[in-house]
């Protein structure tokens, strides 16, 4: 909350207007924090603040009741103006339980607030999150503003007319405390309430229960005099249009149906449930009108061979993985090098390695997917910036699979994947064409007999081999992952021609740089010695920073990459015009790695592998570092 | 084009213009011309049709083909298969395995497509060892197998892939040998005809790495005696006019008999419709290896939703339920608001 006017309201109670907020909802796995956290949201984004979300949830579905390990938690940041993450830090903490207090309390800066369900603080619970004393009594909290609120007493007290048990009227003491922070915050109270009989229609008194515990929990914010102030937010101003709350998974689903739509290819997804990537595979089956076919594959390999064997009879062929999945995909997709075929394989990065923090976010993937297959496999990379820019990033990389024939990486991560910001939906008008030729029958010559075909005929331009589809007349053809004749398709194995197959199919993915944009730098004034360069979901954090250390008065230049595979044709001259490249990844430094091996250039990461996003503050800190670094007296090592 | 009448062909139009890169002597050629002088009859085209395989001695069989045609690899032809028949329902697909590729690396992949009923027909070619890496025991090799990488014998208990398959749901089942032209033909015949996943147990000498290893059975000179042809609803009878017969005891059991001493009214009547696959499952296991006799023949061929037909059946229905996709209104799906 950063800047603060205050105003008296009707009821003589002190109204705030603030510019911005971070609230974190934490408490148990079952507690149905992410719940809370998603329909606060939803109420922000309908009232207009911009906003942007965090889900950070424990690997287990139940972890042991009121332990550390169960503790899920949702932050969302919402505002009156642009922002870029889901904050640094918390400003209020609602506590459900003594773990959920213990595990997050860290996080929140002295003179936060702290609003905690005290019926849940009894002994055993606070044995349980590991306190040897009550942090309400000892003074730990003393630096905080604490709000005890009795939520689990005050919802059975509310959900009494609906005669549930109160075991079952219980679990609504979630909608108590998101009744309180609406109240809190402003919000407006109908989306839920209509949420709730959406949602929940089908029990009536689960519906009645969950009502009566969110307006019990309003009307306490408004009554109990807890509180001395209630804030507003005002809604940012957003280019006109007609906007939705959306997360990355659901973008990229929607990315795919949209690519197969504008290019008039049906889409096959073949997939297996893996975290966090199982919500495309669930998003796409709902959309079987569309002639959607989504197969729930035996293991992750079957799940990209199908689409393989799909994009083969003219399908636009994806599967949806993590990186666990991606090592068994591995062979597959030097299959697809090999076929030349279109084929999108989605990776929705998570920690590693091996099992790693299926949960927890990471960029640690991205050497894998470059490199990680045998023989010279070239793959195209593309790589989304923000949850709505999934959407985008998804025909994008479809494009470039479909013109190319090439099996393309997609990547994104946990935090883009769960994390959720309002977007301006775009006209479908406004989507990018994809054009697709399939290549055309082949009428038999006076002898009944038609020209051979050849399969590995190329465009001169895109360098892409035809798309022959079983169905044709007089295409019939085999390929395989043996070594292709260039041209003729058939089984090589000479030398020189593997050499030439071997240039072509890099000079194929190489020459996808024609076909891109070039990377843009931002650099207002033209001067900075330092350039902020990214990819992929730590944009929002790096974008801040850089504005953060303008705003300090000093310049940093700021460039972001969707394109890893090629590189942006203009990114060599673009890194080396800055005496500094600061490279912000959540791993050791892996496109770090590859621009000091392309550009022999002066790179260096800033690394974070905590499975959770970047701060701003730890990127601006980066910058001012370098800067100071930089500006030394040199020489410092002769001296 | 598909309104025009199929034009007739013969083996030359379906042969494609490679070079056969088998071993000479290989039983894959009787395979290959089994297969070659067979679709002529089918009533197919050759643009409809697509031969998809692994890696192995066996999956070079497309190649060979003037069809459509894709060399995988190893292990995952039934799962590109998969995808493609269920993309194109209006395809004849056909895999070709081996059993190192359908059962050992690939042994998920089979048992899947299997249990989903996809319309493909897998033809099985079982040699009973590792050709293409040169002669390491497989996981049809009888136990004790002596090769280069079990110099002391193999200990692994072997599949018997028929009864593999009818452990996987399969809803049609078969075995033949490439001794067999004829027989070859018709059971590719029946497995092409029916609708879901056919599984088509060959028996294949390799005479490089494991000649005769199926002689006792599929060898003219012993054949009469030590093959047991199936048909469906007759009773279950071999050897030199039919002298041999199979009854089933009062636990289940079959075993061999003959004929004179039981009388043909006891003999088991073979019943490849029966929806319990129990039957079947007995006469997959009633000889050990081929070195007993061993029935030939459908095993089962039962009716079953294809996974393909269901799932275009799912499509259609969304579209009827919910109009054809239109990509302006699931982009506005959610909950939205107007700036």
């Amino acid at each position: 909350m950063t800047s603060t006017t205050e105003s008296p309201s009707g009821t003589g109670r002190i109204v705030k207007t603030v510019d911005r907020v971070v609230i974190r909802f934490a408490g148990d796995s079952g507690d149905g924090m992410q719940v809370t956290g998603d329909r606060f949201t939803n109420e922000s984004a309908i009232f207009g603040n911009d906003l942007s979300t965090l889900p950070n949830f424990p690997a287990e579905i139940r972890a042991p009741a009121g332990t550390l390990a169960g503790v899920s938690a949702f932050q969302v940041h919402i505002s009156d103006h642009d922002i870029l993450t889901p904050g640094d830090a918390p400003n209020v903490l609602v506590a459900m339980n003594p773990a959920a207090l213990r595990a997050n309390v860290g996080d929140l800066p002295a003179g936060g607030s702290i609003v905690l369900n005290s019926d849940a603080f009894d002994e055993r619970a606070l044995e349980k999150a590991g306190y040897s004393s009550d942090p309400r009594r000892d003074g730990s909290l003393s630096s905080f503003k604490v709000y005890e609120v009795p939520m689990t007493s005050l919802t059975l007290e509310a959900c009494k007319p609906t005669g549930a048990k109160p075991r079952d009227a219980e679990r609504s003491k979630n909608f108590f405390a998101l009744g309180l922070l609406s109240w809190l915050y402003h919000r407006p109270i109908d989306v839920t309430i209509g949420w709730i009989v959406e949602r929940y229609g089908k029990s009536p008194v689960v519906v009645e229960a969950n009502t009566l515990a969110f307006k019990a929990g309003y009307h306490f914010g408004e009554t109990a005099e807890l509180f001395d102030f209630s804030y507003e937010i005002a809604p940012a101003e957003h280019e006109k249009g007609t906007y939705t709350n959306i997360t990355g998974n659901t973008a990229l689903a929607w990315g795919l149906v949209a690519a197969a739509q504008l290019s008039s290819v049906p889409l096959f997804l073949g997939s297996y449930p893996i975290t966090p990537a199982s919500d495309i595979l669930h998003e796409l089956s709902k959309h079987k009108n569309f002639g959607v076919r989504t197969l729930q594959a035996e293991d992750e390999i079957a799940g990209i061979g199908a689409a393989l064997g799909a994009a083969f009879g003219g399908a636009l062929g994806v599967t949806t993985t993590s990186g666990p999945g991606i090592d068994l995909k591995s062979e597959t997709v030097g299959l697809a090098v090999s076929l030349e075929l279109p084929l999108l394989i989605v990776d929705i990065q998570r920690g590693g390695p091996s099992t790693g923090l299926p949960t927890k976010t990471e960029q640690s993937d991205l050497l894998h997917v470059m490199f990680g297959r045998h023989g010279e496999a070239p793959v195209p990379v593309v790589a989304a910036k923000t949850p709505s820019h999934c959407f985008e990033a998804a025909i994008e990389a479809a494009r470039i699979a479909l013109k190319y024939r090439t099996p393309v990486y997609l990547l994104s991560d946990g935090y883009l994947a769960n994390g959720s910001e309002p977007w301006r939906i775009p006209a479908v008008e406004e989507l990018p064409k994809i054009s697709v030729d399939f290549a055309p029958a082949r009428p038999e010559g006076a002898d009944g007999k038609a020209e051979p075909f050849r399969p590995y005929e190329r465009d001169r331009e895109t360098l892409a081999r035809s798309w022959a589809v079983p169905g044709t007349p007089g295409l019939e053809h085999r390929i395989g992952g043996l070594e292709k004749q260039d041209v003729t398709g058939e089984v090589s194995y000479d030398p020189e021609n593997h050499e030439r197959m071997v240039h072509l199919r890099a000079a194929k993915v190489a020459g996808i740089a024609k076909d891109i944009p070039l990377v843009e730098v931002d650099d207002p004034e033209g001067g900075a010695r330092v350039l902020l360069l990214g990819w992929g979901s730590t944009y929002g954090a790096i974008r801040a920073a850089a504005l953060r250390v303008r705003a300090g008065g000093r310049q940093v230049a700021q460039a972001h990459l969707v394109h890893l595979n090629p590189f942006p044709a203009n990114l060599g001259e673009v890194l080396t015009s800055y005496e500094r490249v600061v490279v912000p990844e959540a791993n050791l430094g892996q496109l770090t790695k590859l621009v000091r091996a392309d550009f022999l250039v002066d790179a260096r990461p800033l690394t974070k592998v905590q499975g959770t996003p970047f701060r701003v503050a730890e990127i601006e800190q980066a910058v001012l570092e370098a800067l100071a670094e930089l500006e030394a007296p040199s020489g410092g090592e002769d001296s | 084009m598909t309104d025009l009448a199929v034009p007739v062909t013969t083996r030359k139009d379906w042969a494609s213009d490679q070079d056969v890169r088998w071993c000479p002597g290989c039983g894959d050629y009787s395979i290959l011309a089994a297969m070659q002088l067979l679709l002529p009859d089918l009533g197919v085209r050759r643009e409809n049709t697509v031969f998809v395989s692994g890696i192995g001695c066996a999956a070079r069989f497309p190649y060979y083909m003037n069809t459509y045609g894709m060399h995988s690899i190893h292990g995952r032809a039934p799962a590109i298969a998969t995808g493609l028949a269920v993309s194109r329902p209006d395809l004849d697909i056909f895999v070709v395995s081996g059993d190192g590729d359908a059962l050992s690396i690939g042994g998920n992949h089979l048992i899947h497509a299997l249990r989903r009923n996809v319309n493909i027909t897998i033809l099985l070619f079982n040699n009973q060892i590792y050709g293409l890496t040169k002669g390491q025991y497989s996981p049809t090799s009888e136990v004790g197998k002596v090769t280069k990488s079990t110099p002391f014998g193999s200990l692994d208990t072997p599949f018997n892939p028929v009864s593999l398959a009818l452990g996987a749901e399969a809803s049609f089942v078969a075995r033949t040998h490439d001794m067999d032209r004829k027989h070859m033909q018709e059971m590719f015949r029946r497995a092409h005809e029916h609708k879901g996943a056919a599984l088509v147990e060959v028996y294949q000498n390799c005479n490089v790495f494991n000649d005769g290893a199926f002689d006792q059975v599929t060898g003219r000179a012993t054949r009469e005696e030590m093959l047991i042809p199936l048909e469906h609803g007759k009773p279950i009878r071999f050897g030199a006019e039919g002298h041999k017969g199979v009854v089933m005891n009062d636990q289940g059991q079959l075993s061999i008999v003959e004929v004179e001493g039981v009388g043909e009214d006891a003999l088991v009547i073979h019943d490849e419709r029966r929806a319990d696959p129990g039957l079947a499952f007995a006469l997959s296991r009633l000889a050990l290896g081929p070195h007993e006799p061993t029935p030939m023949g459908v095993f089962r061929a039962v009716e079953r939703p294809d996974y393909g037909s269901q799932m275009d059946a799912q499509l259609l229905e969304a579209s009827s339920r919910k109009g054809p996709g239109d990509l302006a209104a699931l982009l506005s799906s959610g909950t939205t608001w107007t700036v």
